[in-house]
């Protein structure tokens, strides 16, 4: 993942991101309609782009691991699942606090948020499958990451496709100057944040594969 | 600005007298940003607080024959933004924390365990 040289540079780049995201969300102008509680967007998308790059890579490690059996590709699936899951989280505890007052409701079971949360349920399921599923539920788990990953695309186009209340993707491409900027900004802090903690807790999984393995040369 | 805050992050400035200025230059900045961000803050008040004003002015609306209590508004209109944007920021930011710390504890723990481990093999090994 990240070389350990780079690690000091990139979490000093990560904090100044995080620190400096308030007060270029509060620079941005307010949305028309909904005014002050659109704000919340710019943790609301970025938390989602991450919790996507989580399952893109928790799905495509877990495919090198079916098919080369590499044991660092599990690692890493391990590690992408469970930020999939802490990404996921933000986005649907974010999205329900900015629908009630854009929508006048928390939830709505439409095509987006009902697909968005089975996604984020499918990366729980890894989660539990990896920590009670017992000897064999590695291969298993990496095939439900598999499907997980193919659902990333239904949900992302499911605004598109279906009739929801809500907004579509082309409201990201279409952001007015000042809007854009402090996005971009939350997004670059999400991306640093999200591959930050992915390095860290890949080392987690590998230190405990080595702690497996000495263990073992203990018993023999 | 980023290149010094890392080289004050990593402590490659070793010169007092260059790291005071370091640290003046950046506050400084920081300091820039701050005041930006209260002028621009102030500025959206005070647009926001005279557009309905202008609006008003140039509309002809027809007149209003009755007051509407705030409590007769449908739930959404009396609902304030502020506290569901402080909830969601709180919660992102607490989350992130919140796992940030277990991760750097649980590698703690990790490390520790792997040293031991490590070190009865060594022992072991010694001893045969």
């Amino acid at each position: 993942m990240i070389p350990s040289r780079w690690f000091p540079a990139i979490t000093v780049m990560a904090m100044v991101f995080f620190a400096g995201a308030p007060l270029m969300i509060a620079r941005a102008p307010y949305e028309s309609t909904m005014g002050l509680v659109q704000k919340i967007f710019y943790f609301h998308v970025p938390a989602w782009i991450a919790m996507f790059s989580g399952a893109f890579v928790c799905g495509i490690s877990s495919g090198i691991y079916l098919f080369k059996g590499k044991k660092v590709a599990d690692h890493l699936a391990v590690a992408a699942a469970e930020l999939t899951v802490l990404f996921g989280l933000i986005g649907l505890v974010t999205g329900p606090l900015w629908a009630r007052k854009a929508w006048g409701l928390w939830w709505q079971w439409d095509a987006r948020l009902t697909s968005a949360l089975i996604l984020w349920m499918i990366f729980v399921a890894y989660q539990l499958l990896r920590q009670y599923g017992g000897p064999g539920s590695d291969k298993l788990a990496a095939g439900m990451a598999l499907f997980g990953m193919a659902n990333v695309p239904f949900v992302y186009w499911s605004v598109n496709v279906w009739r929801t209340i809500h907004p579509t993707t082309n409201v990201v491409p279409t952001l007015v100057p000042g809007m854009s900027e402090a996005f971009l900004w939350c997004s670059v802090a999400f991306v640093l944040i999200f591959l930050l903690t992915l390095s860290a807790r890949v080392k987690l999984e590998s230190h405990r594969a080595a702690i497996d393995r000495l263990y073992l040369s203990l018993d023999d | 600005m980023i290149d010094w805050m890392i080289r004050l992050a990593l402590g490659k400035v070793k010169d007092v007298r260059r790291r005071k200025n370091y640290i003046t230059t950046l506050l400084v900045i920081l300091a820039t940003g701050f005041l930006q961000t209260l002028t621009a803050s102030s500025q959206n008040l005070l647009i926001s607080s005279f557009t309905p004003l202008v609006v008003q002015v140039g509309q002809t609306q027809a007149a209003q024959d009755e007051f509407v209590p705030i409590d007769e508004l449908p739930p959404e209109d009396q609902l304030p933004a502020a506290p569901l944007l402080i909830a969601a920021y709180a919660f992102a930011w607490v989350a992130l924390l919140v796992y940030v710390w277990s991760l750097w504890r649980r590698l703690g723990s990790v490390e520790r365990e792997l040293a031991d481990v490590a070190r009865r093999i060594s022992n072991r090994s010694g001893g045969a």
